[in-house]
């Protein structure tokens, strides 16, 4: 039994976040007026100093809470871009919130119950506190994808995310307790114990269902069909943060628990990576050439996405690992800055949805247009961007381990995709300007900067980065 | 066959048939009782396992609050439940299908299910001899399960938030009674007018 205060210390940052929502909840419901005040403000703080303690020099790796939870550094480095998806969400929410009059103080506590989530799934070292970790996540986004309850497409959204939401839960419930009906227990380690030799077909039908439901929440293919109508429907504020926080938790655990809990069935879990992998790249590729909306396009584009990035899972080694971990943190900085370039652009009082609405946009607006197509080129992969580093990080690993046919397919896919990135470029920067656009919000501008540095310049000191994920994977092993 | 045993194929044949009859029954009141039914008899199998409270609190929260909650749900609203069904059936084969495979996988895993050596002798933990379950639920609770515990505090106020934030509504032209309001009026507030006979205010 570890002291109490020694357990407090390594949960800190989900401390910090579930009881801030708790005291920004009080707070908004005692003033019970209009709007959110500044609870938003509050929140983005909370964030921001739950962010800082992750950097607290605590030692390497704590199991707290009875086994159940887990302080290492891969906990942390996800974490860390979890709770970085989350605040510029919610900074680049205020602006759209107020003006499509849904700015309710409920917004940013869901939003930060919803990150205390997805720091408890992260963390995550048995069963129960994954389920429970990923149900707390989940709750809080069904919400947020209807928080316009009185637009028809948000309501839809919601509703459908929470019906296949439920639907995955149950599919993962159904795993895990196949899980445990053989290995006994529901601790990572222990299962990993118990499956040790000795592969029993109630755990590989167990560890399928287990990934299915966890890759409906990454939204890769067959568990894709979703992440379209969620992401056109909700609000785009919310849209951006469902492409970036629950997916790096959603990742996070996958690498967890097949690294901890499945090293035992190795080929299962390969072959299933695979199919999904490989399944996600081609989708991600052919489905978003034929789209007009941008949200949807940005949908098929993070399921192409965590194709890419689960394609350094499935050696199975350190150093794939540390791809999927590089291609997180890129793939979250170039998410957020194309995101945060549609909040920043409105057509008189409308937002910016589909690719016509972009054309011309180098004469009106040139740094805008440099910015979206530069995000653009790299989230096709080419270099010198970050999107480029992201791929070779991933598919190098790959290589090595002796998976050229999938490395191949990969960078093939990747060139389909470049199709459609490229066409919006074309658009912005050949077609006749349509309507001049509105000005932004500093704060929004800010993100917009930020994120072009990462992009632009990851290349010249990327040593940061490679660090940390380096340091992050290791712990894992 | 003893008596447990008697009972154990009662409870079970009973929440079974009870579980099917709650989607197949026609009158969705119906449905809500057969619902009722089934947790009655969750509780009886609870009962022999020796889990008296997880029985009790079977009884007392789904019955008692949640399936009465669903069977106000059920006669408040005004759906009709008949229409809601039409067209269920189309698409009964691709259910039965995949019903099927799930089955056939469910029959294939206990077919050929083994535990783990090591877990025959970790798995179930035993009420400790000397106390009551609920005395043995309760030391873990709060002290070995501290962390679940607040966790699912958290889902469950989640929840609640998210009920309250898609469904509760203001009305700004709803008078409610103000008592305070009601109690300061004196007469000076009254206004008496003469109202003309056939011209209204």
């Amino acid at each position: 039994m570890t002291p109490i205060s020694f357990a407090l210390a390594h949960t800190l940052p989900e401390l910090i976040l579930a009881g801030g929502a708790l005291v920004l909840l009080m707070l908004g419901a005692f003033r019970a007026g209009k709007g959110d005040w500044i609870i938003s403000e509050l929140a983005i703080g909370l964030l921001g100093i739950a962010l800082l303690t992750l950097f607290f020099p605590l030692e390497g790796k704590a199991l707290i809470w009875d086994g159940a939870f887990i302080d290492d550094t891969f906990g942390r480095f996800m974490k860390g871009l979890a709770l970085m998806g989350a605040l510029v969400s919610l900074l680049l929410s205020r602006e759209y919130m107020a003006r499509e009059k849904i700015d309710q103080f409920e917004f940013p506590v869901l939003i930060l119950l919803a990150t205390t989530g997805m720091l408890m799934l992260i963390s995550a070292q048995n069963l129960i506190g994954l389920y429970l970790g990923l149900e707390l996540m989940s709750l809080a986004l069904y919400v947020v994808a209807a928080f316009h309850r009185d637009n028809v497409r948000a309501s839809e959204a919601g509703l459908k995310y929470f019906v296949l939401g439920a639907l995955s839960s149950g599919m993962l419930l159904y795993g895990s307790s196949l899980i445990y009906g053989f290995a006994g227990t529901v601790s990572f380690t222990g299962i990993a114990d118990a499956i040790h030799g000795n592969v029993s077909i109630g755990v590989v039908f167990g560890l399928v269902f287990l990934l299915a439901g966890l890759a409906f929440k990454m939204s890769m293919v067959p568990f894709h069909m979703w992440t379209p109508d969620v992401y056109e429907g909700a609000p785009t504020p919310v849209t951006a943060f469902f492409a970036s926080a629950p997916k790096m938790a959603a990742v996070a655990i996958t690498l967890r628990i097949i690294i901890t809990a499945f090293p035992g069935v190795t080929p299962q879990w390969q072959q299933i990576v695979v199919f999904m992998s490989l399944l996600s790249m081609a989708l991600g590729s052919f489905a978003a050439i034929g789209q007009t909306n941008l949200k949807r396009l940005m949908a098929y584009s993070s399921i192409g996405h965590m194709g890419f990035a689960m394609v350094g899972l499935v050696p199975g080694t350190e150093q794939g690992i540390r791809g999927v971990l590089i291609y997180m943190a890129i793939y979250l900085t170039m998410t957020l800055g194309a995101f945060a370039a549609l909040l920043s652009m409105r057509v008189g009082e409308r937002y910016v949805e589909t690719i016509p609405d972009l054309a011309g946009l180098s004469r009106t607006n040139g740094s805008m247009a440099f910015f979206l197509a530069m995000t653009m080129f790299s989230l096709a992969g080419i270099p010198p961007l970050a999107g480029f580093f992201a791929k070779l990080y991933v598919f190098q690993p790959a290589i090595d381990a002796g998976f050229y046919w999938l490395a191949t397919i990969g960078v093939l896919l990747s060139v389909v995709s470049t199709f459609y990135y490229l066409r919006i470029v074309k658009v912005i920067y050949f077609d006749a300007p349509a309507e001049a656009f509105s000005p932004v919000k500093r704060e929004v501008t800010g993100v917009l900067w930020v994120a072009s540095f990462g992009i632009l310049l990851f290349w010249v000191y990327p040593a940061p980065v490679l660090t940390a994920a380096t340091n992050a994977a290791k712990s894992l092993f | 066959m003893n008596a447990a045993a008697a009972f154990f194929y009662l409870f079970s044949t009973v929440m079974i048939g009870s579980a099917f009859m709650v989607i197949a029954a026609r009158n969705p009141v119906h449905s809500v009782l057969f619902l009722i039914l089934a947790f009655v008899n969750a509780s009886g199998l609870f009962m022999l396992l020796g889990a008296e409270f997880l029985a009790m609190i079977l009884v007392i929260v789904y019955v008692g609050a949640v399936a009465v909650l669903f069977l106000f749900v059920v006669m408040m609203l005004d759906v009709d439940f008949a229409e809601l069904k039409q067209g269920f059936l189309q698409y009964l084969p691709v259910g039965a299908l995949i019903g099927a495979a799930v089955l056939i996988e469910l029959v294939l895993v206990v077919g050929a299910w083994t535990m783990a050596p090591a877990a025959i002798g970790g798995a179930g933990s035993p009420t400790p001899p000397d106390v009551s379950n609920t005395l043995a639920i309760g030391r873990v609770l709060y002290t070995k399960y501290v962390y679940f515990f607040q966790a699912a505090g958290l889902v469950l106020l989640t929840a609640m938030i998210g009920a309250i934030v898609l469904t509760l509504r203001h009305k700004p032209d709803v008078k409610r009674q103000v008592i305070a309001d009601q109690n300061a009026r004196d007469k000076s507030d009254v206004q008496l007018k003469k109202v003309p006979s056939r011209a209204g205010v």
